[in-house]
């Protein structure tokens, strides 16, 4: 089978048999399964509303999807993008509203570098503690999503909220801080849908960690060290230095979802407004085969049931939007066991192989023997 | 301070300590045959949903009364291994990589216990309320002592028969456990499997023990400070119990501050830096500075039979 339509036919597989997994769920608890897929994914395709936000669901999911692609191609596994992204959005807001006086020609950029550069310290912690330590990041990078989670809630709670607010949240941005939403090009396209600049920017970092990976040095001492890293260290690759260096770029790029949470849509840090980026994150990486334009395919079909579940939980009897939780679980564990298909048709091919030579030339069987 | 460290505390530290033990514990016998358990939250959250659902369930349909939460333990352990046996199918026979499996798991029962219980109880995600006198024993001397007895069992199966000695090999050399004629791959079933029970069974005494209902994500990351504790502890049952009444008294501890304890400023004391000692704690262990942590060599590692 060539190489792209393996790559692309697996992650389908996948998605499929999810799908009929999670309509068998949906037959049990007594509803309707087409009825409960339409809901779920044909409101994703209505324009404005359904486009415009599953484009923006879309958006965090790119960034965190890519962020466990470039873990992955080094041979790690970021699990801790959820701590990167409430880092860094704590971060943008922290610049955003301690200058926010300044214009935006400085701001807007000193808070994408707060993003950028706080995600890359987070992410490039469990690269050190394994690059110097040997210990292992996934570990690591659990632990310092419950410590990052701790660490910019306590200072929205104690230093960052407007006093007497009961919602934990930080003041607002400077005005200057706000990047543009779609809404102000796009002709027919409403503001008041959240999609925004950084939408643009997550295709162009597609692009960029395309070029980064394939295309540069760096990025080929990356994957090198990913693909077998005795090797690359026997050809002059510095094993610590990839590993702490890839970390640094996928806590970066899980960074930039505050970009387009506080700068695009709340304006202000909103303790808890991660809705699992992180670890869809994962299963956007793996679906999408770790591959740029996989990621977007991946983001786009998880951002489409995000905005769905909202329709399913208003309007069918027995589902809830959980179910969206549960497809993406499986998706990843089908993903996760692609030995299962090639069983499966291993099996089958073996089956129909004996028929093959019992029924139509049982004379080579008897040869053989 | 010295108030505070009154019985209350240690009985607060012992109850909250229980999940956490039997979660580590479990994940002891999986990762000793050397497979990863990142998945523990999920087993925890499988078994405290389906132990409150069926408690309710065997107590209003059936009338079962004072048995039910037995029944209802019962059920969540068998949740847990249901799970369990998911994950085992995924890791050991078809070789997907151990971490990406535990956490698709954890996403998976993120999703179940609130599609489930919209379908049956009609609500987002939690159970109906249990009636206080039909949940599981909360006395802090009973519970103490079943945990002791517990952990010495597990110390006995692990060091001191073939059954551990087994899992301890298949742990740290897979290779020559097969030549010494040990199925590798039956063991680590055995291992994953008795960490589904185990954290089905800490998660049930979350949901029917410390607590009277199933709520979303209740287990709010407890799997993970269990995984900690068993890194903490070295992958021994000892230090691993340890470990777990440690991290439940900084949870106790936390609880009890909260509101009452005042900075000399006139502050609330920040509980949020008494909630991250686990991972802190864990982080510095992993790293060596306290010790060195090391985990079971192949841990991990899918084994590939040589033909």
């Amino acid at each position: 089978m060539p190489k792209l339509a393996r790559d692309l036919l697996f992650p389908l597989i996948a998605v499929v048999a999810a799908f009929i997994v999670g309509g068998i769920l949906i037959l049990l608890v007594g509803d309707n399964p087409i009825e409960a897929y339409r809901l779920l994914l044909g409101s994703a395709v209505s324009w404005p509303d359904g486009i415009g936000y599953t484009l923006f669901h879309a958006t965090p999911l790119i960034f965190t999807g890519l962020a466990v692609l470039v873990g992955f191609r080094c041979g790690l596994f970021n699990i801790g993008a959820e701590g990167q992204l409430y880092i860094a959005a704590f971060a943008t807001a922290w610049v955003g509203i301690t200058f926010a006086n300044l214009s935006s020609w400085l701001l807007i950029p000193f808070c994408f570098a707060a993003a950028i550069l706080s995600g890359a310290f987070w992410g490039a912690i469990p690269g050190v503690l394994k690059a110097r330590f040997g210990s292992h990041e996934v570990i690591n990078t659990i632990m310092l999503n419950f410590i990052a989670v701790a660490l910019v809630s306590y200072f929205t709670q104690y230093h960052y909220k407007v006093p007497g607010d009961p919602i934990l949240q930080t003041a607002p941005i400077g005005a200057g801080a706000h990047i543009a939403r779609l809404g102000k090009f796009v002709p027919g396209f409403p503001e008041r849908i959240p999609l925004n600049v950084a939408f643009l920017l997550a295709l162009l970092c597609c692009l960029l960690v395309y070029v980064f990976l394939w295309r540069t040095k760096w990025g080929y001492e990356i994957r090198a060290t990913g693909s077998n890293p005795f090797a690359a260290e026997y050809g002059g690759i510095s094993i610590r230095k990839q590993i702490v260096l890839a970390m640094a770029v996928s806590g970066a790029l899980a960074g930039m979802v505050g970009i387009n949470e506080v700068l695009g849509y709340r304006y202000r840090y909103y303790d808890g407004f991660s809705d699992n980026y992180g670890f869809t994150g994962i299963a956007v990486a793996l679906l999408g085969r770790n591959h740029p334009v996989g990621v977007i395919l991946a983001a786009l079909l998880f951002a489409a049931l995000q905005h769905g579940g909202i329709y399913v939980d208003g309007f069918s009897e027995h589902v809830t939007k959980d179910i969206v939780q549960v497809l993406q679980g499986i998706i990843i564990l089908f993903v996760a066991a692609e030995a299962f298909f090639k069983w499966l048709v291993g099996r089958r091919q073996r089956v129909i192989g004996t028929q093959h030579v019992n029924l139509e030339n049982p004379v080579i069987v008897s040869k053989e023997i | 301070m010295k108030d505070i460290l009154t019985f209350s505390l240690i009985a607060s530290t012992i109850r909250l300590a229980t999940p956490l033990v039997l979660a580590a514990l479990g994940g002891l016998f999986s990762e000793r045959s050397g497979v990863i358990n990142i998945a523990l939250e999920g087993k925890m959250l499988a078994g405290a949903f389906t132990a409150a659902a069926v408690t309710h369930a065997v107590d209003t349909r059936l009338g079962m009364g004072n048995a039910s939460p037995w029944i209802g333990l019962l059920a969540g352990m068998i949740a847990g291994l249901f799970i369990a046996a998911i994950y085992a199918v995924t890791c050991i026979k078809f070789k997907a990589d151990q971490v990406v499996s535990g956490a698709a798991i954890n996403i998976l029962m993120l999703g179940i216990p609130g599609f489930l219980s919209g379908a049956f109880f009609l609500s987002s995600g939690s159970t109906p309320q249990i009636p206080k006198d039909h949940l599981l024993p909360q006395s802090p001397v009973v519970i103490a002592i079943s945990i002791v007895a517990l952990v010495l069992v597990i110390w006995y199966v692990i060091y001191k028969t073939p059954f551990g000695l087994r899992l301890r090999s298949v742990g740290e050399n897979p290779e020559a456990a097969d030549a010494a004629g040990v199925s590798v791959s039956k063991i680590r079933y055995s291992g994953v499997l008795i960490a589904g029970l185990l954290a089905g069974m800490g998660g049930a005494y979350l949901s029917i023990g410390q607590s009277s209902l199933f709520t979303r994500n209740m287990t709010a990351g407890r799997g993970f400070i269990a995984l900690a504790a068993l890194i903490f502890g070295k992958w021994r049952p000892l230090q691993t119990l340890l470990a777990c009444l440690l991290f439940g008294f900084t949870e106790a501890v936390s609880i009890q501050m909260q509101g009452v304890y005042k900075l000399p400023s006139g502050d609330d004391i920040p509980v949020q830096f008494i909630q991250m000692v686990p991972y802190v704690l864990t982080i510095v262990v992993l790293a060596g500075f306290i010790g060195a942590s090391r985990p079971p060599r192949a841990l991990g590692i899918p084994y590939e039979k040589e033909k």
